[in-house]
C-alpha cells in the first residue's frame, strides 16, 4: 500500500502551512523557470532558435549526451554491481565501502573533477606517463567522463540496495536449486525484480551527468566547440552577456530536466512500492 | 537408493553449527529434522542443497557424491519459508522455470512443459490460477506453488525449510495433511525442517531430533515419544513437569507414593524425573504433591490445570473433561500423583 497522510479536517493553520508551501515553491522554482523562458524568448522565436543551433551550441549538446551516454552505463554497471555485493556477501570493509559510495553526495563537486587534474593534469602524478603515450584525459573527453562517472557514482547504486537488501536472497537460491546458471539467475531472477529502480536510479543518474557543472568545469578547459558541455556552454554566453543565447541553451537543459521529472513522477506513481522498497510478499 | 549423511561438521567462526551429524533417509521416506532455533537444522538442510560446504564429513546419495556437485547440479527441490515465489512471473511460469533454464538438448519441449505445469497445478488443486501472479494468492496457495515448482524438476530429494512457518494454525493443519499426500503420491525422499514437535511428529516417518548441532535422538514419532533417550528430548516433545525422586528396581519412590520410571538407563537413588500432564492422577486428599488450582482452561479434547504447590513451582497437568477434576474450583487444595514417570 501506498503511505498516505491521513484524511484531516483542515484547519486554518493547514491551510496557512499549505500556502506557505505554495508561494515557496512558486519562489524558488517556478519563478526562475518562467525567467529561463522570458529571457530565451526575449527577442522572439528566431533568435532563440538561431542560438540553440549554433555550431557551438548543438556540439556542447553532443558531448553533453556523448558524455552522459558513456558515464550513465558505467554506473549501472558499477551501481548493480556495488549493490550485488553489499546485500549478498559479507565482508571486511562492507561498511568502509558503503560510505565511500556517498562520498561524491558529501564533497563538492569541484573537488571531484580536481582530483583528476591532480592525477592526469600537466603537472599530476602520471603526467610524464600520459606525456609518453600521448593520451589527453584532462581538457579533454575522458577527462570529462571520469568527473561525471564520479559525481554521478552513487545514484543507482543507492536506489538498488535497499531494495535488494528488502528482497532477499531467497529468490535466487530457489533459482539456483532449480538448476539455473548465475547467469539465468541475474538475468532472469534479479534484474527483472530491480528493473524499476534500476530505471529510477539511471533516471536519476543521467539527469545528473547532463546538468553537472562543478567538476565538470574543472576538468573541461573551456574550449569553445571541443570540451564545451551544455553547462559550460551556458555559463560562457552569460558571461559575455549573450542572455538570449545563454538562456536559450539553458531552457533546453531545464526541458531535459522536466521530461527526467515527468518519467520519474510517472515510475515513482506506477511502482512507487518496489522504489519505497518496502514491499513484502 | 538413499541419502547418507556422515559426520558432517560445520563451524562459522567459532560457533559450530553442526558436530559430527550422521543420518541416514531411506527412499521415499519422509524425516523431519526438529529442534529450537539455532539447533543446526537450517545449516544441514543448506549443505544437503549445495548452498554451502560442510569442513568435515560426506553427503552421498544413490551412490553419488553429492558435494562434489553444484547446488543447481544436485537436483533438490526446495521449499522455503518465505516461499520464495519469483514476484515478476505467474503461477504456471512459476513452475516451468526449473524446465525452461535447462541446457537446450536437455529442455522438454514447450508442450512436455506445458503438460508438466498442467499436471503439477492439478496435483496442488490449483489448476484455476496458473495466470495468476504471486502477490495475487493467499499465503497457503503461495507455499503449494512453491512445492510444485520444486516438484517439477523432478527432484532427488525434497528440502523443506520450515514451509508452513508464517502460516496460521489452521492452513497449517490443512497443508500438513496435504503435503503427506503429495509426498505419498510422488514418493519423494523428503526432509522436513521444523521447530514445531507437534508438526514433525503428525508428519514424518521418522523424527531426527537436534540440540546444539548435534543429533540428540533418531525414531519414529510414536518411539520418540514412548522411550525419549534424554531430558532435552523428552522436555521439547511435549509439555514437562519436574519433580525430585528416590529411584530404585525401575519405581520412583516420593515418600508415601509411588510411580513406575521409564528410562533408557538403570538408575538409582537421588534424581529430578519428569511427567506428563496427561500421566497425572488428582486427589482430594493426600498423599500426593500438595498444589492449589492456579487455572482451569479447556485445552480441545482435555481439561488443562495449572497448578502451585505450596513452595511455588507450577504444574501442568490433563485430564478428561468428564474426571474428577471438571469439579475443581480455582484455589481449591489438590494432591497430585504421577501415574508414569521419566528419568534420565
Amino acid at each position: 500500500m501506498r503511505a498516505r497522510a491521513p484524511e484531516r479536517p483542515k484547519t486554518p493553520a493547514a491551510f496557512l502551512l499549505m500556502a506557505l508551501a505554495a508561494v515557496w515553491m512558486a519562489l524558488v522554482i517556478v519563478l526562475p523557470l518562467v525567467n529561463v523562458l522570458a529571457e530565451a524568448f526575449k527577442q522572439g522565436v528566431q533568435p532563440y532558435l538561431s542560438a540553440i543551433v549554433q555550431p557551438d551550441a548543438l556540439s556542447a549538446i553532443r558531448l553533453t549526451l556523448t558524455v552522459a551516454a558513456i558515464a550513465v552505463p558505467l554506473n549501472a554497471v558499477f551501481g548493480i554491481a556495488a549493490a550485488w555485493c553489499v546485500t549478498r556477501f559479507d565482508f571486511a570493509g562492507k561498511g568502509l565501502l558503503l560510505s565511500v559510495l556517498d562520498l561524491p553526495f558529501t564533497i563538492s563537486p569541484v573537488i571531484s573533477g580536481m582530483v583528476w587534474v591532480l592525477l592526469f593534469g600537466a603537472h599530476g602524478w602520471f603526467a610524464s606517463v600520459l606525456e609518453a603515450s600521448n593520451v589527453k584525459i584532462i581538457y579533454a573527453l575522458p577527462g570529462l567522463v571520469i568527473a561525471t562517472v564520479l559525481v554521478t557514482l552513487p545514484f543507482v547504486a543507492r536506489e538498488l540496495i535497499p531494495l535488494m537488501q528488502d528482497q532477499g536472497t531467497d529468490e535466487e537460491i530457489a533459482a539456483v536449486t532449480l538448476g539455473a546458471s548465475g547467469w539465468d539467475v541475474f538475468f532472469r531472477i534479479t534484474l527483472p525484480n530491480i528493473k524499476w529502480a534500476l530505471t529510477y536510479g539511471v533516471l536519476l543518474c543521467t539527469a545528473r551527468a547532463m546538468g553537472e557543472f562543478g567538476a565538470v568545469s574543472v576538468v573541461s578547459g573551456h574550449i569553445r566547440g571541443l570540451t564545451n558541455t551544455l553547462p559550460l556552454h551556458i555559463e560562457v554566453l552569460y558571461n559575455e552577456y549573450d542572455s538570449v543565447g545563454a538562456f536559450g541553451a539553458a531552457t533546453l537543459l531545464a526541458g531535459l530536466a522536466l521530461v527526467t521529472l515527468v518519467l520519474k513522477t510517472l515510475l515513482e506513481w506506477r511502482f512507487g512500492e518496489e522504489l519505497a522498497a518496502n514491499r513484502r510478499h | 537408493m538413499s541419502l547418507v549423511v556422515k559426520n558432517i561438521t560445520k563451524r562459522f567462526s567459532d560457533f559450530a553449527a553442526l558436530n559430527d551429524v550422521s543420518f541416514e533417509a531411506q527412499p521415499g521416506e519422509f524425516l523431519a529434522l526438529l529442534g529450537p532455533s539455532g539447533s543446526g537444522k537450517t545449516t544441514l538442510l543448506r549443505l544437503l542443497a549445495g548452498l554451502d560446504r560442510p569442513d568435515t564429513g560426506s553427503i552421498d546419495f544413490d551412490g553419488l557424491d553429492y558435494l562434489t556437485l553444484s547446488a543447481r547440479d544436485r537436483r533438490v527441490g526446495m521449499v522455503f519459508q518465505s516461499y520464495a515465489l519469483f514476484r515478476h512471473m505467474t503461477v504456471a511460469q512459476n513452475i516451468a522455470f526449473g524446465l525452461n533454464v535447462r541446457p537446450s538438448k536437455e529442455r522438454p519441449s514447450k508442450a512436455e512443459i506445458q503438460a508438466t505445469v498442467q499436471r503439477l497445478l492439478k496435483l496442488i488443486q490449483l489448476e484455476d490460477l496458473g495466470k495468476r501472479y504471486p502477490s495475487q494468492l493467499s499465503g497457503g496457495q503461495r507455499q503449494r506453488v512453491a512445492l510444485a515448482r520444486a516438484l517439477a524438476i523432478n527432484p532427488r530429494i525434497l528440502l523443506l525449510d520450515e514451509p508452513f512457518g508464517a502460516l496460521d494454525a489452521l492452513v497449517r493443519k490443512d497443508l500438513r495433511r496435504w503435503l503427506r499426500r503429495i509426498h505419498d503420491e510422488t514418493g519423494v525422499t523428503t526432509l522436513f525442517v521444523t521447530h514445531d514437535q507437534e508438526e514433525a511428529l503428525d508428519l514424518a516417518d521418522r523424527v531426527v531430533v537436534l540440540k546444539d548441532g548435534q543429533i540428540e535422538q533418531i525414531g519414529k514419532p510414536l518411539e520418540l515419544y514412548r522411550h525419549p533417550q534424554s531430558a532435552f528430548v523428552f522436555d521439547f516433545l511435549g509439555t514437562s513437569n519436574q519433580v525430585p525422586a528416590r529411584l530404585s528396581n525401575g519405581v520412583a519412590d516420593f515418600g508415601g507414593f509411588s510411580a513406575p520410571v521409564v528410562s533408557p538407563k538403570a538408575l538409582s537413588g537421588a534424581q529430578t524425573v519428569r511427567f506428563r500432564p496427561f500421566d497425572t492422577h488428582l486427589h482430594r486428599e493426600g498423599p500426593g504433591f500438595e498444589a492449589k488450582v492456579l487455572s482451569l482452561l479447556p485445552a480441545g479434547a482435555n481439561l488443562r490445570l495449572e497448578l502451585q504447590s505450596p513452595t511455588g513451582q507450577v504444574f501442568e497437568t490433563q485430564h478428561a473433561h468428564d474426571s474428577e477434576a471438571s469439579d475443581l474450583r480455582l484455589s481449591d487444595t489438590v494432591y497430585l500423583r504421577p501415574s508414569k514417570v521419566y528419568a534420565f
